[in-house]
């Protein structure tokens, strides 16, 4: 199991729990705002744009380059960007902070 | 604001009434709540599963079904916002003069704001000899997949005939080919995806799916169908006939617009919306596939079946119905996932006079469609970089030298005529 926090754009903060699937998955499934998945997870839309806390970039690892592209899209990419469909949930990210984009 | 219309919009007394809880209207009913309604949100259905996404059902669903479906939103997003869920349930009459709806089980509802966000249906062509209980199928819903899955397990020769070489069918035909079904595709046309990409993709997308092991079938139609051993021999032109265990079409929709043209609203190829979503009737508004609507970007009325417009008609509309009026400008974009493939389309390419294949690698191209110069649409393959700069030109409405376009040693961010001071802004 991991503990993710998430971080809405208001500063409101949300403690989920998961177990598998995506980290966009586990933000829809406990509501978090900001956090659409248009396309339903295959990296098509860049409606699930978080900011991985730069401490954590380690556990989650780097965009990959198809994300990098779609990235493009999003506003307010930096290098702490990340679409969060791509990311699956691990007990590796236990305790792991993610700041939704505006 | 503080108008009299905002007040008595904003009444907790008053009712918004949903009619379809797929992408269009579940995102309207929260982008509603986001804009600050403070009434009650009835969201309508007669699929009676918690609203979800659709188009896997094709894609990834079908292939793998242990997973299940993927939620649009939590069951307790919609207490949370308290958006009320009457799934399973039919409009079957709408008075507009008494604005109340009956309902399939009895009940009538009555409305202060209605939306339609009723989407269409799949198309199924009647044939020669075709009987109820023949294994004939079209897939809109995750009703429809999961007895397609149920006659797929029990099927004995795992043969599929799939009619239609549209995204549907093609995504299907994928689909059917991971679950280890021998499967042929036919389609009417002399090439696949006719309607919606240019002949190099059709014809790069007719030797993938070969590739696969999938028959694809071109300039061929249905003559009749019989019941066999296995299930079906379909006959088709030419004397030939194909044994299958189960037909899906893929060959079309059909709006659901019959409520709205019942009660007098113009519903020809689509409910007709303006630059709002609002119908001529003012209390009503219609938002996702049903909806006839003008595009600034390709200046005509389109009818568009996909997430992008549900999602975007969606806060569209519940700006509009708060009182906050934007025009509904978005730019097209779609999607398909076939085997390890990534196509991704932006814009509309209907009426290209010029188009341009920029080679990135066997599977990894794009096609740029231009009208008198103007780009239209791009649709990528396997690469991302084409559709993210081929949207950003679209959006920004940049003249581009198709020559650069088509050379693939000229960097993407660099399609644009030479000099153009406008656009040489910094970042």
């Amino acid at each position: 199991m991991a503990k993710i926090t998430f971080i809405a754009s208001n500063g409101s903060s949300k403690i989920a729990e998961g177990f598998g699937g995506s980290l966009m998955e586990l933000a829809v499934s406990h509501g978090i705002q900001g956090i659409d998945g248009d396309c339903g997870g295959v990296c098509s839309c860049a409606t699930c744009h978080v900011h991985v806390a730069p401490g954590d970039m380690e556990k989650t690892g780097p965009a990959s380059d198809i994300e990098k592209d779609m990235l493009e899209l999003a506003d307010g990419a930096d290098e702490f960007s990340r679409l969060c469909c791509q990311i699956q949930v691990s007990d590796a990210l236990d305790g792991i902070q993610l700041r939704v984009a505006k | 604001m503080t108008s009299p219309e905002m007040k008595s919009l904003s009444s907790p007394n008053q009712t918004c009434v949903v009619i379809g809880a797929s992408h269009a209207g579940v995102s309207f009913a929260f982008a509603l709540r986001k804009e600050g309604w403070q009434g009650g949100i009835v969201l309508i259905d007669q699929d009676p599963d918690l609203p979800y996404h659709r188009p896997p059902l094709s894609k990834s669903y079908l292939a793998n079904p242990g997973n299940g479906l993927s939620l649009l939103k939590a069951q307790e997003s919609y207490e949370k916002e308290q958006i009320q869920l009457k799934l399973g349930i039919k409009v079957t009459t709408l008075d507009r003069e008494s604005k109340a709806l009956r309902l399939s089980d009895g009940n009538v509802l009555s409305y202060d704001k209605l939306v339609f966000a009723t989407g269409a249906r799949a198309w199924m062509p009647q044939l020669n000899g075709m009987e109820p209980g023949m294994p004939l199928f079209t897939l809109r819903n995750a009703g429809d997949m999961r007895r397609i899955q149920q006659r797929v397990g029990q099927s004995t020769s795992k043969r599929a005939l799939i009619v239609g070489g549209g995204f549907i069918g093609l995504e299907l035909a994928a689909s059917f080919r991971k679950m280890g079904l021998a499967v042929a595709v036919m389609e009417r046309e002399e090439r696949v995806l006719s309607r919606v990409t240019a002949p190099e993709l059709s014809s790069y997308f007719e030797k993938l799916h070969r590739s696969q092991g999938v028959e694809v079938l071109l300039g061929q139609e249905v003559k009749a169908i019989r019941p066999s051993k296995n299930g079906l021999q379909v006959s088709i032109m030419d004397n030939l006939s194909i044994e299958a265990d189960l037909l899906v079409f893929g060959v079309g929709i059909r709006v659901n617009s019959e409520l709205a043209e019942q009660t007098g609203l113009d519903a020809t190829g689509g409910i007709a919306v303006d630059g709002q979503c609002r119908t001529a009737d003012k209390h009503i508004y219609a938002i996702g596939d049903c909806t006839l609507h003008y595009n600034p970007y390709y200046e005509r009325h389109l009818r568009l079946e996909s997430v992008q417009n549900a999602v975007d008609q969606a806060k569209t509309a519940a700006a509009a119905l708060m009182g906050k009026p934007e025009v509904y400008d978005a730019l097209p974009w779609f999607w398909s996932d076939q085997y390890d493939l990534k196509l991704q389309m932006v814009g509309l390419s209907q009426g290209y006079d010029h188009s341009v294949l920029r080679r990135e690698g066997e599977h990894s191209f794009s096609l740029w469609y231009f009208k008198e110069g103007r780009l239209l649409a791009v649709d990528a393959v396997n690469v991302p970089k084409a559709y993210v700069w081929g949207t950003k030109y679209l959006k920004e409405r940049t003249a581009l030298d198709s020559e650069k376009v088509g050379d693939p040693t000229i960097d993407y961010s660099s399609f644009a005529f030479s000099p153009t001071p406008h656009l040489n802004l910094p970042k």
